[in-house]
């Protein structure tokens, strides 16, 4: 596998250094503008979340290579509170923040693939991959 | 007992100018070759910075004192403003403590007495060391607190542009303060100007997530109870496709794609019209 670049998330600034790096990867991979804008939106997103949710954690991107099918794959790492309910924010419109509650079911809708897992009080990890076509 | 000890140090250092000199451009010849090759600035660390360096040490060991005059303050300054890296200084202050300190040890061989050495040196010199790096992180800090301020003006203006109509230019990323401070004076603005319309361009905002888009309706959405209407242009396709993706609806306020049919928009709504004047 190739190499994976984090970036630390502890404030605000940190989520425009992640979607910066994941900018430039998707970029190097030779993702469209189009796609360019869904990686980091969806960067964005996940950064945002940990910034809020969880107060510190990491997001890691790296491209991938499956037997010739290429992509870039985002992992959003956080030991925070964790979700407890994972099926109700994978649902458009829920939040506990005043948000707009589209930021979970948005990214899953950017991108490809997505999964997620977390364990409440010990973490969150959400994987997301878009593939090149 | 200690200043007798002291005098004793200075004197030694004294007579012994020119060996420790030269150990010491020694060593700070090979930290300069190793850590800074390649840096842009080593063009300016020149040989004389290193000799004002080292005079100005000297100097201070025979006043001890180390705020005397402030002569090494100003060339900590002086060395900091010119771009010189924090580690020139400090490790030249490092490397001049070993320099004397392996001079006292070829001298003295008394356990005790080296020890009593080996405190005064430090005492002497770790204020110093404090010093340089109190001083550097306050030029950072001052630098980063005015580039913020400077940031923070150019953040968001609202610009009247035609009779009831102006425009605020988004550029950049926006986080929480900045949301806060669009808000703030796109209220403020549409009072002062008493605007009908106002355009909000986000043209030059690189991401549009559901924390930016929620900024945004909510400041459409304040702008609409004041009675004037709100315009999103600069749309990129781009960021049109993103913003269908995650859901966001923005049914409420009309949209354009760009600022010159916003104002078109614009100019109908407040029953205005460009005439040529032919």
């Amino acid at each position: 596998m190739d190499i994976q670049s984090c970036v630390e998330v502890r404030n605000e600034w940190d989520i425009v250094s992640a979607r910066q790096l994941g900018r430039n990867m998707a970029k190097e991979l030779g993702f469209g503008n189009v796609d360019q804008a869904r990686i980091t939106t969806a960067i964005s997103e996940l950064a945002r979340n940990i910034y809020l949710y969880a107060g510190r954690g990491k997001i890691c991107i790296e491209p991938i290579d499956q037997l010739g099918k290429k992509g870039l794959r985002i992992i959003a790492l956080d030991n925070g509170p964790g979700i407890r309910e994972i099926r109700k924010v994978m649902e458009d419109g829920y939040t506990t923040s005043g948000g707009l509650g589209a930021g979970l079911p948005g990214v899953k809708r950017l991108m490809d693939e997505f999964s997620i897992e977390s364990t409440v009080d010990v973490g969150t990890e959400i994987s997301a991959t878009k593939w090149l076509r | 007992m200690q200043g007798k000890l002291d005098n004793l140090i200075v004197q030694m250092i004294n007579e012994n100018q020119e060996t420790l000199k030269n150990n010491w451009l020694n060593e700070v010849n090979i930290f300069k070759e190793k850590e800074l090759a390649g840096a842009i600035t080593t063009l300016k660390l020149s040989e004389e910075i290193d000799q004002q360096f080292f005079e100005l040490l000297i100097k201070h060991i025979n006043y001890h004192d180390i705020s005397k005059d402030g002569t090494l303050d100003q060339f900590f300054d002086q060395v900091l403003h010119t771009g010189l890296p924090l580690r020139y200084l400090t490790q030249g202050l490092q490397a001049a403590r070993r320099v004397i300190l392996n001079l006292l040890v070829e001298t003295e061989s008394d356990k005790e007495k080296l020890a009593a050495v080996y405190r005064e040196i430090d005492r002497w010199l770790d204020p110093i060391l404090n010093r340089v790096v109190e001083n550097s992180s306050q030029i950072w800090e001052r630098t980063v607190s005015i580039q913020k301020t400077a940031l923070l003006e150019l953040s968001a203006p609202l610009i009247p542009v035609f009779q009831n109509i102006s425009v605020m230019p988004l550029i950049g990323s926006i986080d929480t303060e900045r949301a806060k401070l669009i808000m703030e004076n796109l209220l403020n603005g549409v009072i002062k100007y008493r605007s009908e319309v106002v355009l909000i361009d986000i043209t030059g905002v690189p991401v549009v997530d559901t924390m930016v888009a929620h900024h945004i309706i909510q400041a459409a959405d304040a702008v609409r109870l004041l009675g004037s209407t709100c315009i999103l242009v600069g749309i990129r396709p781009e960021i049109a496709q993103t913003i269908v993706s995650l859901g966001i609806d923005l049914s409420q306020f009309p949209t354009k794609s760009t600022l010159q049919k916003g104002m078109e928009n614009a100019l109908e709504i407040t029953n205005q019209q460009l005439i040529s004047n032919k």
